[in-house]
């Protein structure tokens, strides 16, 4: 037998090697099918139509508005000064404007129902890094975070990947509209205690992804007592705060926080983000807001690792800060959701299908159960392919969200234009008419 | 995992000290000497007991170990530094007699020239096309992490055309990072495991403790430079290094260098990179090349890339060539920091592939990419903005090392590259320590008004150093800087006379028939005298 000479070669890290990335997950796998097939109105009437992306693209002509009447945003002012002093700004506590305009604009989606500190604003590059920065500092490698199913996929890597640490689901169960009751999250602590896990705080998204439904007042006070009483923290990730389509239907953390005259406030953060309500994802724009000093100073030193560009601060400085513009745009903004929310609702009762009763979010929460040969994840996903390759939709299915329950979707209505929504609406209906034959 | 046992082992043994936090600044500004190892991950001025915060009281609730260690590195005096002149920024005609920022590596000599491309090329800036089109919206929707293509394409050319063209890049192996902390750490995460060990050869930029072993867990081992070879790299010094990480008991994942040099200032000669070549070839590690002031190098010897080497001797397509990674960032050659462009060059496509799946926790803003992908692929501007600012630093250069010569003999490293000089001061500290050098920052900070960067916040194993930035600032504050120096160092000659007059007066009353008041210009000399520093160059 030879002796084999084994040449080693130098490993990555394990974090590197790791499959925690979750980009193996079908959540991803849908979005290839489309890159290789995309629907376009002309070039490609029976390309797969993309909704599985939780993109705004309904208020841009707003945002092109503004920024055409309003040229000092993008070219500095023409102040010989005013491009050096912005290419140069590195500063990790961010453009004072801009944070004073984050702030207000966080006041303005709240309906001015709570008050946003600017200096306990931190930004980061898109609320992806802004969830991964808290979990840094919240939770030690192997601790845990217990995060409501169904989740946006995306917090297994944001979460998990570099932090080491843990999501612990709280199971939610459609036979009360997946809402988060005290019992679920009480066992969901017991269930990482008894594996010998710390358990850290709790991540809830309100509204939210991919429900598209705002979380109660009374559940939010509940989670409130619920970590208080445990002694972690609370991080809520209102990244769809401004997609609500009637403003008194969402109720933020801080309102509750603000009525308890911010007693136990440290152990609570928010996340925000432009990517939704504005429908900038391309510009990195997040944040971190938290009641909580330490949490700010070290996510401030934090951010150094993730800044957003000084040009793009410049740009939204002043956007965010007119007032006028973003009372309009924030309302004409959820009457247009509202709009399509309504749209794909209808179309789909045509169809037969039931959706979650949603309020909220670029999206709906899809009940295909009545659909599947057997309740399980395989049927789920048997279902999930014939929609992407015969009725070429791509949608997300319920276990890429770690949904308990199979037959559930996320369905996005906002990244299309009306005409391509009402298409995909007619297929679906072919489908389900096709199937019951 | 190393770090996180040695705390928990800490709270069990030792009685849990309960500090409020706003007090753990004034622990950490005591003056303490440095202490020579790194591999601590805790900054040079933390006294060596680790005091490890823990929270006692039931309404605290615990926060990471991340938060209360410190190795964000936010307490060294390369900040406190900077605290001070924030406090009292000189300003021509609001404080004139405020501190000078010469600790900020910025350049901002060649402004006017972005400036200028930017009035005759609106479009960009405003999200619109050559054909007037707006581009808004699908920037504004533009969030893959493999990065705007035209915007590579510009850049790896970019990369080349500094290089003199000598090696082309692949835009496929590129990776874009918001700014080159996130490169760095980035890289850490995806080549060293909490633990695993980086050999850095000293003095290297302060930020570093941060970048690289904060949220990584990794570890920082020297490389010791030393001042009578020009602190070039050699061979026994990579090797003591790497002998060192094994006692204590740490796996060594590679070498990072910064080339040029921060904060010497000088490009890494071929017999440097054939070397590292070598140890990381015989050693099988990685090999970090931090080339962010690649644009900088103003005068010979010319830049080599580590990648030439490669080219030179034959190992692009071998497994070595896998383990060479490069860093890139446009804040120092094009005077953008607040952009945040930076970039990871890889030949290995499991290394990009992780690379580029990190990044999305620090993407570039697509507006941004957008307008430096316009502006990078204007070649007549690359062209003469490189050639151009390359003359202005190498003015600014010569500007600050004769003035330290004229104002007090004070002589610099010979350096052909970077935004700074390392200035030798040895000869003005009281007593050859780090506490001397603390002593002398101090003076020049708060009696000359002058920040500027101590060795020791640079790991420099020998006191006495300096880093001064010379391109952050208006040429007139550059001659007022020096007109400061002169007037410390002639000011620090008197108290040296006087000094040793008084010494010589309690010598005369003990032997007063023998000695003489020596003449001035014997202290003078003894003042000036220099160690001769012996050239590899």
């Amino acid at each position: 037998m030879a002796i084999e000479i084994v040449q080693p070669s130098v490993e990555l890290s394990k974090i590197a090697l790791s499959e925690t990335h979750g980009e193996d997950s079908p959540y991803f796998a849908g979005w290839k099918a489309y890159d290789e097939n995309p629907y376009h109105e002309l070039h490609n009437p029976s390309g797969v139509i993309q909704m599985g992306l939780a993109e705004n693209q309904v208020s841009f002509d707003l945002l092109e508005e503004y920024l055409e009447s309003n040229l000092e945003s993008s070219n500095w002012g023409q102040k010989v000064s005013g491009f050096r002093e912005n290419a140069l700004f590195q500063d990790y506590h961010g453009l004072v404007s801009f944070r004073k305009a984050m702030a207000s604009f966080m006041e303005e989606v709240r309906g001015g129902k709570a008050k946003f500190n600017p200096e306990r604003i931190v930004l980061t590059a898109g609320a992806t890094a802004a969830n991964e920065l808290l979990t840094f500092i919240l939770a030690n490698p192997g601790d845990a975070l217990l995060v409501p199913t169904p989740y946006y996929p995306g917090f297994d890597r944001d979460l998990r990947w570099r932090t080491g640490v843990q999501i612990v689901p709280i199971h939610c169960e459609s036979s009360n509209n997946f809402q988060i009751t005290p019992e679920a999250l009480e066992a969901a602590y017991d269930h990482a205690r008894s594996m010998n896990i710390k358990v850290k705080g709790v991540l809830i998204t309100n509204p939210s992804n991919p429900l598209g439904a705002t979380i109660q007042r009374k559940v939010l006070e509940e989670i409130l007592d619920f970590v208080t009483r445990k002694n972690i923290h609370l991080v809520s990730d209102e990244i769809y705060s401004g997609s609500a389509f009637y403003a008194d239907e969402f109720v933020s953390i801080a309102e509750v926080l603000e009525s308890r005259n911010y007693k136990d406030s440290e152990r609570c953060h928010i996340v925000y983000s432009l990517s939704k309500d504005l429908g900038l994802p391309g510009f990195r724009v997040g944040t971190v807001y938290s009641y909580n000093d330490q949490v700010v100073t070290t996510a401030r030193r934090m951010s150094s690792f993730t800044l957003i560009s000084s040009q793009t601060q410049f740009l939204l400085a002043s956007m965010l800060s007119d007032k006028e513009f973003t009372r309009k745009y924030i309302k004409i903004n959820r009457e247009r959701l509202k709009k399509r929310y309504e749209m794909i609702i209808n179309g789909l009762k045509k169809a037969g299908i039931e959706c979650l009763k949603g309020n909220a979010g670029l999206f709906c929460w899809m009940n295909l159960s009545p659909y599947l040969e057997e309740p399980t994840i395989e049927s789920e996903l048997a279902i999930w392919k014939t929609i992407m390759h015969e009725v070429r939709l791509n949608i997300s299915p319920g276990s890429s969200c770690h949904c308990s329950e199979p037959g559930w979707f996320r369905v996005c209505f906002a990244n299309m234009s009306e005409e391509t929504l009402e298409v995909a609406l007619s297929r679906i209906h072919e489908f389900i008419t096709t199937r019951k034959q | 995992m190393a770090f996180f046992f040695q705390l928990v082992s800490l709270s069990s043994t030792s009685p849990s000290i309960y500090i409020p936090f706003k007090y753990t600044n004034i622990i950490t500004h005591s003056s303490f000497p440095p202490t020579q190892t790194s591999s601590s991950s805790f900054n040079l001025f933390q006294p060596s007991l680790n005091l490890f915060i823990k929270f006692q009281n039931l309404q605290e609730i615990m926060l990471s170990a991340k938060v209360t260690c410190n190795s964000h590195g936010q307490d060294s005096s390369y900040f406190l530094g900077w605290e001070e002149y924030e406090k009292n920024p000189y300003d021509e005609v609001k404080n004139p007699d405020g501190i000078i920022q010469m600790g900020l590596a910025e350049n901002q000599l060649s402004f006017d020239l972005l400036e200028s491309w930017l009035e005759s090329n609106p479009q960009p800036a405003a999200f619109k096309k050559h054909n007037d089109q707006s581009i808004f919206k699908e920037l504004a929707l533009f969030q893959d992490y493999h990065g705007l293509p035209a915007f590579k394409n510009a850049l790896v050319k970019f990369m080349s055309e500094i290089r003199g063209n000598t090696v082309s890049f692949d835009p496929n192996n590129l990776v874009l990072t918001a700014g080159a902390t996130s490169a760095n750490e980035t890289l850490m995460f995806c080549l060293a495991d909490p633990g695993d060990a980086f050999l850095i050869p000293t003095p290297y930029y302060p930020g570093f403790d941060r970048d690289l072993k904060w949220r990584t867990g990794a570890e920082i081992v020297p490389i010791h430079c030393s001042s009578l070879n020009g602190f070039r790299i050699t061979k026994s010094a990579l090797e003591e290094a790497y002998k060192q990480a094994e006692k204590q008991n740490l796996k060594v994942k590679g070498v990072l260098v910064t080339n040029p040099s921060n904060p010497l200032g000088t490009s890494l000669s071929l017999h440097e990179l054939d070397l590292l070549v070598n140890f990381i070839t015989s050693k099988n590690i990685h090999l970090i090349s931090d080339e962010i002031y690649s644009g900088t190098v103003f005068s010979s010897p010319s830049f080599i890339s580590i990648m030439e080497v490669l080219k030179t001797r034959n190992l692009m397509n071998t497994e070595i060539a896998k383990r060479v990674h490069i860093v890139y960032s446009l804040s120092k050659d094009l005077g953008l920091p607040g952009f945040r462009i930076g970039a990871i060059y890889s030949n290995d496509e499991l290394v990009v592939s992780a690379a580029t799946k990190m990044s999305s926790f620090g993407l570039i803003s697509s507006q941004t990419q957008y307008l430096l992908s316009e502006i990078l692929s204007d070649k007549k501007f690359t062209q003469t903005y490189l050639s151009e600012n390359r003359r202005r630093l190498k003015e600014r250069h010569d500007m600050l090392v004769k003035g330290l010569q004229k104002s007090g003999g004070i002589r610099c490293l010979e350096s052909n590259a970077g935004l700074f000089c390392w200035v030798d001061m040895r000869h003005l500290l009281s007593s050859k320590t780090f506490e001397g050098e603390m002593e002398l920052w101090k003076k020049i900070v708060y009696e000359v008004g002058l920040n500027i960067s101590p060795g020791s916040s640079c790991h420099c194993s020998e006191p006495g150093w300096f880093r001064v930035c010379f391109a952050n600032m208006a040429e007139e504050t550059l001659v007022l800087a020096m007109q400061r120096v002169t007037s410390f160092v002639d000011s620090m000659v008197v108290k040296k006379n006087n000094q040793s007059r008084h010494q010589q007066l309690l010598l005369n009353n003990r032997n007063s028939r023998r000695t003489k008041s020596l003449p001035k210009w014997v202290f003078e000399l003894s003042f000036n005298q220099r160690e001769v520093a012996a050239d590899e160059r």
